[in-house]
Formats: structure tokens, sequence, C-alpha cells
């Protein structure tokens, strides 16, 4: 990627795949995504693929963004980043972490491992690799193994599509109707602390 | 008219234009892709933001039949449902029509069984063309919205005085993030108006008669006045959606049409797919080739003399269906618009897409576009073709 904000940067949309298991918050996450950007006026949209819905299942989310409203309704098929929230997923054929991913797909892997490490396990020569323990900072701020929002947190490092203090509002918007201002808290630490550690090459 | 940008799914985007309508009664039944909408229905009415009385029942026909004993008593009504959901109501979706009432349903398009599928396509409205709504079908989030609360405005008109079904497709619009204007409680209201009924079973003063039995003396006259009711309620749809366009700066006509003018190649469809189609129409533009895109909005009453207008003169149209005619010649569309062409020489061809919510992709809508280009130049495609499917 040529700008840290490719939708600003090129006028062209952003095309955001994610890839977890049922349980993780990917969901959650990719149409939480696409609604905080309309605060920063650009369009939105986030789906995940149904399928069977079970805890643990492998599952693909996508998100789109751009300064346009968006039109086409079809899945992405070559993403501009792609976010892993379950390492296990990297060595799954199935998963397809990869597919129609190529020079300048920017990935952001949920890991303890590195960034190389996570390049020579995918083969993905040129691409920028990123890596965060968002499990390991979920548990930490929030208490439950769920990596959704810190590796958001983490994304507005790789792309300033919106500030920290712009999704962060957002973030207090969704959960305040739900939630207890501890887990609202624990999620908002979440978020600044996996911005912070975001581990580049 | 100021509006809000709002972030929405389809579902949400639907429970509030019914909401706005203030309806007196909703029933309904859960069925996926639909149950989120009456989810979030369910909870305007319990924070206390809906005083609609909501009926629970036991299945879909029950949901259809209370929609009925409502909307006779008198009361502003909705329900909504997806695939075998409207199967299951098909009995009382043809009364609904019959005795005049002006029910709103929202129909999240779903595929019907079997084998069991949650996704969209076009099956679950299709089967139910000939039975008398009037048929709205949606490209997005904004458009659901759009056409759910005109849907009341259409409905209710003392001309038509029909049931109006809001389709707009499974997990693709219903269960998608997206942004889209709304208007405010008030402006919407003021739009939609207070609920008249034009004839109710609680007036004891003045008593009628709702569904006797009618032989072979009076039926076939009172089919006869139903018939004509739809040359009225197109005229209904377009003023309705004249005055909305006035007040929200969004027009809506039967059809959208997109880079249609200079066009010499056409591709007609339904449904979200429009919006990707429309992205690669803009690559295909971009290069010099002269293809546009017809949307069909209202698919009934089905504009026959006005889709026959647009597609005169063209060197090439494709028909996209997102449903099978099992035994047919073509899908539902497909079949409509081809007789509404009879007598213009404009090759036609047609499409079944996306079935069990098969992706739509944009490579797909170059393959249109490239056998578009085909007929074009004088060679031949095939009447009707299956896209997106292994073989």
């Amino acid at each position: 990627m040529s700008s840290p904000n490719a939708a600003a940067a090129t006028g062209q949309m952003v095309e955001i795949r994610w890839h977890a298991r049922g349980g993780q918050g990917a969901k959650t996450a990719a149409m939480f995504l696409a609604e905080a950007v309309l605060e920063k006026g650009k369009y939105g949209q986030g789906f995940p693929e149904y399928g069977p819905e079970r805890r643990g299942a492998p599952m693909r989310g996508y998100t789109r963004i751009s300064e346009k409203p968006i039109r086409r309704h079809c899945m992405i098929e070559n993403p501009g980043i792609v976010i892993v929230l379950d390492p296990s997923l990297l060595d799954s054929p199935a998963a397809g972490v990869t597919a129609g991913t190529g020079k300048g797909t920017v990935f952001l892997v949920n890991t303890t491992e590195s960034p190389a490490f996570i390049r020579d396990k995918l083969k993905v020569k040129d691409s920028k690799v990123f890596t965060v323990d968002a499990t390991g900072i979920a548990l930490d701020t929030i208490g439950r193994p769920i990596p959704n929002m810190p590796m958001i947190g983490a994304l507005l490092a790789v792309d300033d599509m919106m500030t920290v203090e712009e999704l962060k509002g957002a973030l207090v918007g969704q959960l305040s109707s739900k939630f207890s201002q501890a887990v609202i808290d624990g999620n908002l630490a979440a978020v600044d602390r996996a911005n912070k550690e975001l581990v580049s090459e | 008219m100021e509006q809000k940008l709002v972030a929405l799914s389809g579902n949400e985007a639907v429970a509030y234009a019914f909401k706005q309508a203030k309806p007196h009664v909703a029933s309904a039944f859960p069925i996926t892709p639909q149950t989120e909408m009456m989810h979030k229905y369910a909870e305007f009415v319990a924070n206390g933001e809906s005083t609609t009385e909501m009926i629970l029942v036991e299945s879909e026909h029950s949901a259809m039949s209370a929609a009925v004993g409502s909307a006779a008593a008198g009361a502003r009504t909705f329900t909504a449902t997806s695939s075998a959901g409207f199967a299951l109501m098909w009995e009382i979706v043809y009364i609904a029509a019959s005795l005049r009432l002006p029910i709103c349903m929202a129909l999240v398009n779903r595929a019907l069984s079997g084998n069991i599928n949650i996704h969209c396509d076009h099956s679950d409205s299709m089967g139910g063309r000939d039975a008398g709504w009037i048929h709205l079908f949606s490209e997005n989030a904004q458009e659901a919205y759009d056409n759910a609360v005109m849907s009341w405005r259409i409905a209710e008109h003392m001309d038509v005085r029909l049931p109006v079904m809001v389709n707009y497709d499974g997990f693709i619009i219903s269960h998608t993030a997206d942004s889209l204007h709304m208007l405010p409680d008030d402006a919407a209201y003021d739009f939609i108006g207070k609920y008249k009924h034009a004839y109710t079973l609680l007036d004891v003063e003045n008593p009628i008669t709702v569904g006797p039995l009618d032989l072979t003396d009076y039926y076939f006259e009172h089919k006869t006045s139903q018939l004509a009711a739809y040359a009225k309620a197109a005229e209904v749809v377009q003023k309705v959606s004249e005055e909305y366009g006035a007040l929200t700066g969004r027009t809506y006509e039967y059809c959208e049409e997109y880079k249609l003018d200079d066009a010499d190649m056409v591709m007609v469809i339904l449904g979200s797919s429009a919006g990707t189609a429309k992205d690669v129409i803009d690559d295909y533009r971009a290069k010099g080739v002269k293809v546009g895109l017809l949307k069909i909005r209202m698919f009934r009453p089905f504009p026959a003399k006005y889709i026959a207008d647009k597609l005169a003169g063209r060197k090439a149209v494709a028909v996209l269906d997102r449903s099978a005619s099992f035994g047919g010649f073509g899908g539902p569309v497909f079949t409509e618009v081809r007789s509404a062409m009879y007598g213009q020489q404009v090759p036609l061809h047609g499409y079944i897409y996306g079935l069990g919510g098969r992706d739509f992709d944009l490579g797909q809508v170059a393959t249109v576009i490239e056998n578009l280009k085909k007929v074009a130049a004088g060679g031949r495609v095939e009447d009707i073709n299956l896209l997106g499917v292994r073989l």
C-alpha cells in the first residue's frame, strides 16, 4: 500500500477480508467497522459469509470502505487487506487466507509470532505483513479471548481510515446500550494497546 | 428535506420504515433471513418506541391470516417473511389481494427448499407473482427503506387498496451493514398519512360481508374488478414515487435507467445485483462499450409498455433471472420482458443466475456483456443461459 490511507489516496475502495472462527467476533467487527467509518464521512459496507454458524468453525467477513457510495454486492475476491483473527487458520488450505491476494496485499494477523515468520508460512513475499497479539491483549483488558476490537485498533495503525479516537467514539456508541462500563473500558483499552503494539517488519 | 445518514442493515432500515407508519398491528412468524427485521421491530415495541400490537402466531399461514383479519377490521397492518414462510402463507396471500386489503409485507428474498438453503434468490416472490400483490424490488438498504415507506401510501390509496410486497435480497441486503438516508419520524409519518379504512368489520351501523361464497354467478365479475385495479395501481406507484422524490431528492420510477440513453446493449435485472452490474458497466463504458442497465423496481403490476419503450431499438438485450421457472421457457422476468417486446426486432436472451445465494460477481457481469457484444455484432447466443454454475 503506497499510502497509509488507501481509500483517500486512491479514491478507490478499500476491501478487507476477515478470517476467523465462529465466536471470535469477526461478523461484529466487519459490520461495526463499516458503520464506524460513517462518522468520518465515508461509506461502509460490511457483511459476513453466512454458513453453518457454529462456534469454532472457520468463517469469513467482508468490509468495504469508500469515499463514494458502494454499489457492488459481491464477495471480495481480491482484498487489499486480509485480517486473520485466528492463527490456526493459517495452516488450513480450506480457510483460503491467501486466496486472491497478491502484490500490495496487507496481512494483519493475530499471533505472537513475528511478521517474518508469518510471511514465510504464508509464502507471500510481495505483501506487507503485520502482527499483533490481539488475543493476549483481549485477555488482559477485556478478560475474554475475543480479538475483534483489538484487531480494529491494530488496523488503524496500518491504515488511517479513521483515528483511534473516532473509532473509540463509535465503539462507545455501539456498546453502551448492551454492556457494562467495565466491558466498554476493557474494549477501549484493548483498542489503544493493539494500536500501539502492532508489530511491523 | 434534511435527512440523517445512518449505518444500518437492510433489515433494520425496513423495521424503521415500518415503525414510522405507526402501524396498529403486526403479525409475523420468524424465518431466516427475515427474523432480524421483526426482532428489531419487537425491540421498538418493548422499548415503548412503537405502540404496534404484535400478534404472536404459530405459523406464517396464521401470520397472514391474522394480517387479513386485522386489515379487514380497519387497522394499518404489516407482516414479513421469507422463502418457505411465504410459501406457507400461500392460500391467504391470494385472499389478502382479493379482499383488497392494504397490507404491507417485507419479503426478504430467500431460495425455496429443497434442499434447504437460507440464501438469496427470487423464487419466493416469483412464485407469488400472480397472487395480486404489488411487488417492489430494492437494490440496497436505501431502496428497501424507501420502498417500505412508499408501500403504505401505495397500498392504502383509495383507488388501489391492494397489498404491497417490498422485496429485498436476503443476507445481501438484509444482513449487510450499509449506509442510507432516513427521513425524520415526523416527516415520514406526514408523508404516509393517518390511516383511513375503506370498510371496517367493526362498524356495526354499516355492516359488510367479507369473504363470502362467490360462485359461477359473480366470482368472474369480482375478478374483473380486481384486474382493473392494477392499471390504477401502476399510476399510483408513479405518483407516490414522484411525491417521495420531491420530499427526499431520491426519485424512483417503475425502472431505474443506468447509462441507458445511448446504450446499444442493455442488461435487465432486479435487486442487489444491479449495483454490481453498474460497477462493471462503468469499466466497459470507459473502454467505449455502449452498455447500459434497466433495473426493474416494480415487477407487479408489470410495466410492459414502459419496458418495451425503454428497450426499443437496442442491438441486444440480456434479461437476468434470480429464479428458475421449472419447465418454463426461461425465468419469469425473461418471459415477461420477451412477451412485452413482441413485435419488435430486438434480439433478446436470458440468464438464470445466483440461485441459492450463489455469488453474482464482477466476472459474471462481464460474461453477460461479452455475450451482448457478440449478439450486437450479429452473432448468436442461446436463448436461455446459466450463469455462475459448475457444469
